[in-house]
């Protein structure tokens, strides 16, 4: 963040020009820089560690375990049904850190935004994160803004990193994964795909498919208070659950095997994906998990899932086998077996 | 080849050329060329590919082959039970 | 989903595997034509329910397979060209070509763009008359006449800026070269459902007389598979050589007239080089001289389109069902889906693609 001197009041005497789009001079550093950060972000969250403006939030840590992670969001169209690219950089942040059944504490958040990009657009997208830190539970505590020259940049890039802290006794890890486990879903697949796809040019139709883009920590909390015993969490993302399936069995070394008939899906989904000959278990989902939890606590993680709002409709998709080590196999609807693999480069829509 | 998919007619246009209209699949719905198929009534089944419906599905057909399927389970099961 | 979810259930497919199992005797190999009913196959695991004695062998009825490399390249070099939009469907996309595919030059900086009918196309040159938008036209009879439909709807627009690079193949030719050839073990075939659904299946007549083999047309729904295939194998087991419909549920004898008319109207026949297969004597669609505006290879000059196929690449003799994908020698090695050497390995119906997805881990 910028060092704003004390002596300088951030209420300026002098009217402001309301500009509409950002120039390069709002990642400059100067009047205009400080303005947009002062209108965007301190005005509008709550956070004294941000407002402090220093170059660093600075706190203490809890004497446990933490959990750290980062990741960019570059998603076109930056607004989709049902969200917006502020949503996903929020909510998967949070969720990275409740995949290591961590309680998220802080984030930070770098903007890359292209010249010319609508102002109005930008206060939608930070008011959305707003909303979302506040439904999750972390604060916002540091940031920076970036403007690239018109052409550089795909509208607005947006990096968030998130600090969170580890109960005692939780450990999960993509490599605890043992035979026997059940692998437990919250629910409904590839809705967050097929939301962004039905905007694309070329490819639009007309569902009320939204994206399921969620805060999971909440879901995970509960699940952790049925049983510390959860091997390993993992939210389906990029490459849906088919790619998550992949990492896990690697990771471990061990064989997943899954139902066809088990996994939930919605009717319009489905729809979608019949036309354009998409695989449903290869699409990206935003507010999904997988949680592969020991046999004999399967049932009570289950049921926690299913008395929260955002695992009503989970169920177990499949089991750790001792076949296969490192691949997954799933018993397809006419209940022959067939080898998931693992996905190669971008899956496109086709009419063959 | 050939990728299509059955779908319910939800809107027919005759005032465009070609013909277009809306086939919804599982709920959602698409634009889709319906010009090759005389006489179609909103609420039929059509096959569609690449935006286009190539055919229209017949239901009595449809069911006439599940019935035959049904069929042959009776088949085997008495089979099975006459061993 | 209606008339979806029946033809998938599992009671009914193990029923028709033991009906199958029931009336089978001796071995029988049989062609699925249709690249489509390849992808249901493998992704179902058919094969697995069906007894020993039946060999599947997967057809060239793959037009992504089969677009000759000129015509792959001859796009690739379209959609470099600064003024041109290259539409296409998505299967061709990462198709090789002599050194790139249209995913690279896409990165490269030129405009190519995935659409799900070739109407969109045309919708495209309508929204951006300062640029010349191509489409890449592919695919068999069931695509042909949606190809010829854009055609046909730009031309009463009076657009000026839109073009097909047509590739289009027939099926019978195709048949009737592999059952001609000295080599055929093919003894029955699975008749590509879609493509019968626009064409109907009076060509085959000719074929089960002249060659004495069964010709079923099939859907692709597994349940539509199992019955396509008990009937093939009852045909044989009896000694008969028909044709027999069993996707009734979309096909008639006579077919489409109104699409076939547009064909008509739009394409002629013409010899069509296959990639893998080579030349096959009329059986490609080209466009009349009347639409010589909307044909990408007569308004661009492309100069001198060097092709060179990877001399690894096996993909001829999968095509033509003489050696399984396994059997090649680059298989999994310098030929994967990451890193293909030939079309059958990109496209989701290829064979070669088929098998690494789904039963590479079996068969290991």
């Amino acid at each position: 963040m910028q060092n704003i001197s004390t002596g300088i009041s951030l209420q300026p005497s002098i009217p402001k020009k309301k500009h509409k789009k950002i120039l390069l001079a709002h990642g400059g550093g100067g009047r205009l820089s400080n303005d947009l950060i002062q209108q965007l972000f301190f005005d509008r969250f709550q956070s004294t560690l941000l407002s402090t403006a220093h170059d660093g939030a600075m706190f203490s840590v809890p004497k446990s375990r933490l959990a750290f992670t980062t990741d960019s969001y570059v998603v076109h169209p930056i607004f989709f049904p049902g969200g917006n690219i502020g949503d996903l950089a929020v909510n998967g942040t949070v969720n990275d850190l409740a995949m290591c059944g961590a309680e998220p504490l802080y984030l930070s958040a770098g903007f890359i935004l292209e010249e010319g990009f609508p102002i109005d657009d930008l206060e939608r997208i930070v008011e959305t994160m707003k909303r979302a830190t506040e439904t999750a539970g972390i604060e916002l505590v540091t940031g920076d803004t970036k403007v690239v020259e018109r052409g550089k940049g795909d509208g607005i890039f947006i990096n968030t990193s998130g600090i969170g802290q580890i109960p005692d006794q939780v450990d999960i890890s993509p490599q605890h994964a043992s035979e026997g486990d059940c692998i437990l879903l919250n629910g409904n697949i590839a809705d967050h795909g097929i939301a962004i796809m039905s905007e694309r040019e070329g490819l639009e139709f007309e569902t009320s498919i939204q994206t399921d883009s969620a805060a999971l920590n909440g879901l995970v909390g509960t699940m952790l208070q049925a049983s510390k015993n959860i091997h390993v969490l993992r939210d389906p993302t990029r490459g849906g659950l088919a790619s998550s399936l992949n990492e896990i069995a690697m990771a471990s070394k061990i064989g997943i095997r899954i139902e066809e008939d088990k996994i939930p899906l919605a009717e319009e989904v489905k729809g979608a994906c019949e036309i354009l000959g998409l695989d449903p278990l290869y699409i990206a989902n935003e507010g999904k998990l997988l949680a592969f939890v020991p046999e004999k606590d399967a049932k009570a993680v289950l049921q926690a899932m299913q008395n929260h709002p955002l695992g009503k409709n989970a169920v177990i998709i499949g089991r750790v086998v001792k076949e296969h080590p490192g691949h997954v196999s799933m018993k397809t609807f006419i209940g022959s077996m067939r080898i998931i693999d693992m996905l190669t480069g971008e899956q496109l829509p086709r009419i063959c | 080849m050939c990728l299509a998919v059955p779908g319910i007619v939800v809107e027919i246009d005759k005032s465009l050329f070609p013909v277009m209209g809306k086939v919804s699949f599982g709920g959602v719905q698409k634009s889709v060329c319906l010009d090759w198929i005389p006489e179609l009534a909103i609420g039929d089944y059509v096959i569609v590919h690449a935006g286009f419906a190539i055919s229209r599905l017949d239901e009595n057909e449809a069911l006439e082959s599940l019935k035959l399927f049904k069929e042959l389970e009776e088949k085997l099961f008495g089979q099975d039970e006459a061993q | 989903m209606k008339y979806v979810d029946e033809f998938r259930d599992q009671a009914v497919a193990k029923n028709l595997a033991d009906e199958i199992a029931g009336i089978i005797t001796r071995p029988w190999r049989i062609m699925e034509i249709c690249g489509g009913q390849t992808n249901s196959i493998v992704k179902y695991g058919i094969e697995e329910l069906l007894p020993q004695e039946i060999t599947l062998i997967h057809g060239p009825g793959c037009p992504v397979c089969v677009t000759p490399l000129e015509i792959i390249d001859k796009a690739i070099a379209l959609a470099g060209r600064r003024e041109v939009i290259l539409a296409s469907f998505g299967d061709m996309l990462r198709v090789p070509g002599s050194e790139k595919d249209l995913l690279s030059i896409r990165a490269e900086g030129g405009d190519v763009r995935i659409v799900y009918s070739p109407l969109d196309a045309v919708t495209i040159a309508r929204e951006n008359p300062d640029r010349k938008v191509v489409f890449f036209a592919v695919g068999f009879e069931t695509t042909a006449p949606t190809n010829a439909m854009a055609v046909s709807q730009a031309k009463k627009l009076g657009l000026n800026n839109f073009s097909i690079l047509c590739s289009h193949v027939l099926v019978p030719p195709a048949i009737e070269v592999l059952l001609s050839s000295p080599n055929n073990r093919i003894q029955g075939f699975l008749a590509a459902g879609h493509v019968c659904s626009i064409m109907g299946y009076e060509e085959y007549f000719p074929l089960t007389k002249k060659y004495q083999v069964p010709i079923v047309v099939t859907g692709f729904e597994p349940l539509d598979i199992l019955e396509g295939l008990r009937l093939t194998i009852l045909q044989l087991e009896q000694g008969r050589s028909e044709v027999e419909n069993a996707y009734k549920r979309s096909v008639t004898r006579a077919g489409n007239k109104a699409a076939q008319k547009l064909m008509q109207q739009v394409f002629f026949v013409g010899d069509r080089k296959w990639r893998g297969l080579g030349e096959i004597p009329q059986s490609g669609l080209f466009l009349h001289p009347e639409f010589d505006t909307f044909n990408a290879e007569k308004i661009f000059d492309l100069g001198e389109i060097r092709t060179e196929e990877s001399p690894l690449c096996e993909s001829g003799l999968v095509l033509q069902g003489r050696i399984k994908p396994m059997e090649c020698g680059a298989f999994g090695h310098e030929c994967t889906p990451e890193n293909p050497l030939g079309a059958p390995m990109v496209s989701s119906e290829g064979a070669c693609s088929a098998y690494y997805r789904f039963q590479r881990h079996t068969k290991a």
